[in-house]
């Protein structure tokens, strides 16, 4: 073998065992506190998730859990650098360590959780696909509309959704299907369709892009799971659970009335579960490699998770969604968390 | 026989005034004169709709969406007037938007004294551009030293960022976009089969998958202490990008020159460099002026492309500013988009003005040199 034929085969050798160099790193919680800062990756820009204000701040559900965890991770809810990502890029940013978390309004199915390499931490939105009809149309639920005119956007699973519901429900229903949501909002609007579908979320801002959004109105109905979460990777099982954690404090929270606002009277609380949760009871912190103030931080923060949905989504904000499916179990929605003991 | 000559009659002279002129022009017959009023009624039509929507029924004031969601609503400008700030520097912190103006101010001080022929100081300006102000520019944005804050990338956005990756790709690609195209007619084999590769490659591909490739798929290849900053790779690849396309124009004007010009060069005995540099070059790019004027316009209008990467461009910014809850109305995106044109077609305008402006000042030049052969 020549000298070249050697160094050419080293090279070889050194670029193939690279990345196996780049997986044996340290564990995100130690870099997150190296870098002094939580790398959170988010959408580019969706009205009540992530988007940034005129001040240049990122605003949104997803974005205030990125401030959540660097909250109780970092002690500063502002230590945040967020990476604007886009639908196809957002795994592999996640998947290179770019990002140490993935808050992008992305649905948790099966083949993500399991072929992706990513593990969702759990649900911070329950969305699903609804209908927008207007008022005139004096319709109260999906069901009556039977012989309807439906716009829908092509090649989606919205498509595919819709033609299920109206089959299951033995519905006569037309389609209008157009190749952009653009398109098929502008011939909702034109009245050419007697209703519109898509996320129930994107609707109310919709809505809102509407003449006169209050002739229009979302039913309740919802006929699809999107359940949206933040994600990370599969290979750090400590800053999973972090993660997961930091949802679920914000949940007990709520369900044990700890605001923003009463978070330092409630340190006095002599109730077992606030205790608990903010850290005056038990070493629970220590467990997940933070301290025993890290839910408590998270309040001070950025609230509970009932205080973020109604600045981002809910009545404090223009797009004004009901809370639904999103309440507490305790109030006929879907969350519920373990109990912090 | 006549006894005298016929004092000649004056010529009839052109009916003159403004009617007569309208009757050559726009009336001359009838089928003109059709043709006229339908031109009339279109403009008409199309600039009322422009005036109503941006001045007679636009919004004025508002503090959100709603003041903009009325039926028939024109131009929200309450809306651009509140993002403004973002539309122009992106996030880059309030407090430190100084500095980007000072680089604007200090690229207008090395680009006038070039761009206008009688000021003097060419050279000087030059060098301060080529050597000393992409230091100062990046010193001043990014920060880091001489106890300025270091801001890093992702804060640059808006008007900034297109004007960031258009002027260093175009300060890029110019001269990288000459040698490839001496490189693809080079006598020399490897260079030669080297600059035709990469061209015909770039050709090839879209840009939009190789700023995809630069995102997305770089990242997974090189470990993560080797990541190159996101800016810095969109920067390099449109560069590589418009390079490639430029080489193209160079080598039509390269083309172009007669075979005289380098036999003449030869026979006086000047070396490779000065042949080009100063006979073939200078001859070749100022008949291809058109076509490298079009290239820098759409890599300035490329630049937008980014979007997709996630990098917020003046285009980029606008959306984002669309998807805030805070501005959404029916009458937010048209005004956001109609915005993003405008700024556009400014900067575009201004160098295509520019080009004819050059064009006109080096043509004079030739048609002297014409005129002259013309009197032997």
């Amino acid at each position: 073998m020549t000298h070249l034929a050697r160094a050419v085969v080293w090279c070889a050798a050194a670029l193939i065992a690279m990345p196996g160099v780049a997986s044996a790193q340290q564990r995100t919680l130690d870099s997150v506190k190296q870098r002094g800062q939580l790398v959170c990756g988010v959408n580019v820009g969706l009205a009540g998730f992530s988007a940034q204000d005129d001040k240049g701040v990122w605003t949104g559900l997803d974005a205030d859990y990125c401030r959540a965890i660097a909250a109780a991770v970092l002690g500063d809810g502002n230590k945040v650098r967020y990476v604007a990502t886009t639908t196809k890029e957002r795994f592999t940013a996640l998947q290179s360590r770019e990002l140490d978390v993935l808050a992008r309004n992305t649905t948790w199915t099966l083949q993500r959780d399991s072929a992706q390499g990513l593990s969702f931490i759990g649900v911070n939105y329950y969305d699903g696909q609804g209908f927008i009809v207007k008022k005139s149309a004096n319709v109260k639920s999906a069901k009556e509309l039977a012989g309807a005119t439906v716009c829908v956007q092509s090649g989606t699973t919205t498509e595919l959704n819709l033609a299920d519901f109206f089959r299951s429900n033995k519905l006569e229903y037309k389609t209008l299907v157009f190749e952009k949501s653009d398109e098929a909002l502008k011939a909702y609007q034109a009245d050419r369709c007697d209703s519109y579908t898509t996320d129930v979320s994107g609707l109310y801002s919709v809505r809102l892009q509407m003449a006169k959004p209050a002739d229009h109105v979302v039913l309740p109905d919802i006929i699809s799971k999107e359940p949206l979460g933040p994600a990370v990777r599969q290979d750090d099982g400590q800053w999973f659970t972090i993660v997961k954690w930091v949802h679920f404090a914000l949940l007990n929270a709520e369900e044990a009335g700890v605001t923003k606002a009463n978070v330092d009277q409630m340190l006095n609380s002599q109730v077992p579960d606030v205790r608990r949760l903010l850290g005056k009871e038990g070493d629970f912190g220590k467990g997940l490699g933070l301290d025993n103030d890290w839910a408590y931080r998270i309040i001070k923060h950025v609230g509970n998770y009932g205080e973020i949905f109604d600045r981002h989504v809910g009545p404090d904000s223009r797009l004004n969604i009901p809370r639904g499916r999103n309440a507490l179990y305790t109030q006929g929605g879907l969350h519920y968390a373990p109990p912090i003991r | 026989m006549a006894g005298s000559a016929i004092t000649p009659a004056r010529p009839p002279g052109a009916p003159g005034g403004p009617i007569a002129w309208l009757r050559a022009n726009l009336f001359s017959s009838w089928s003109n004169a059709l043709l006229t009023l339908l031109a009339l009624w279109l403009i008409y039509q199309a600039v009322t709709a422009a005036v109503g929507w941006a001045f007679l029924h636009a919004t004025w004031e508002g503090p959100d969406g709603d003041a903009c969601t009325r039926e028939g609503a024109g131009a929200c400008w309450p809306f651009v007037a509140d993002w403004f700030g973002q539309f122009m520097y992106g996030r880059y912190p309030e407090a430190q938007r100084g500095r980007v103006n000072l680089v604007y101010v200090l690229a207008l001080a090395g680009l006038l004294p070039l761009m206008i022929p009688q000021v003097p100081g060419k050279l000087w300006s030059s060098i301060y551009l080529i050597a000393v102000f992409p230091v100062l520019a990046t010193i001043l944005l990014s920060g880091g030293v001489l106890g300025l804050e270091h801001v890093p990338t992702d804060f640059w956005g808006g008007l900034l960022v297109t004007l960031v990756i258009s002027s260093s790709g175009i300060a890029a690609a110019f001269p990288l976009g000459i040698l490839l195209a001496l490189g693809r007619r080079s006598r020399m084999p490897i260079v030669r089969w080297l600059s035709v590769g990469f061209i015909e490659f770039v050709r090839g591909v879209p840009l939009i998958t190789v700023l995809f490739m630069a995102s997305v798929m770089l990242p997974l290849f090189i470990p993560e202490r080797w990541s190159i900053d996101k800016l810095l790779r969109a920067l390099i690849m449109v560069a590589l990008f418009s390079a490639a396309y430029l080489a193209e124009v160079i080598r039509g004007g390269l083309q172009a020159i007669p075979r005289g010009q380098f036999e003449a060069a030869d026979a006086l005995g000047l070396t490779y460099a000065q042949k080009m540099g100063l006979i073939i070059l200078p001859q070749a790019l100022k008949l291809v002026i058109p076509g490298i004027v079009n290239s820098f316009i759409s890599l300035f209008k490329d630049t937008s492309l980014v979007l997709i990467i996630g990098i917020f461009d003046l285009l980029g910014m606008v959306q984002s500013g669309l998807s805030a809850p805070k501005w959404l109305s029916p009458a937010t995106p048209m005004t956001g988009y109609v915005f993003a044109g405008l700024v556009f077609w400014i900067f575009c305008f201004g160098i295509s003005r520019y080009s004819h402006f050059l064009e006109r000042r080096l043509a004079a030049g030739g048609q002297r040199t014409v005129a002259k052969a013309d009197e032997h």
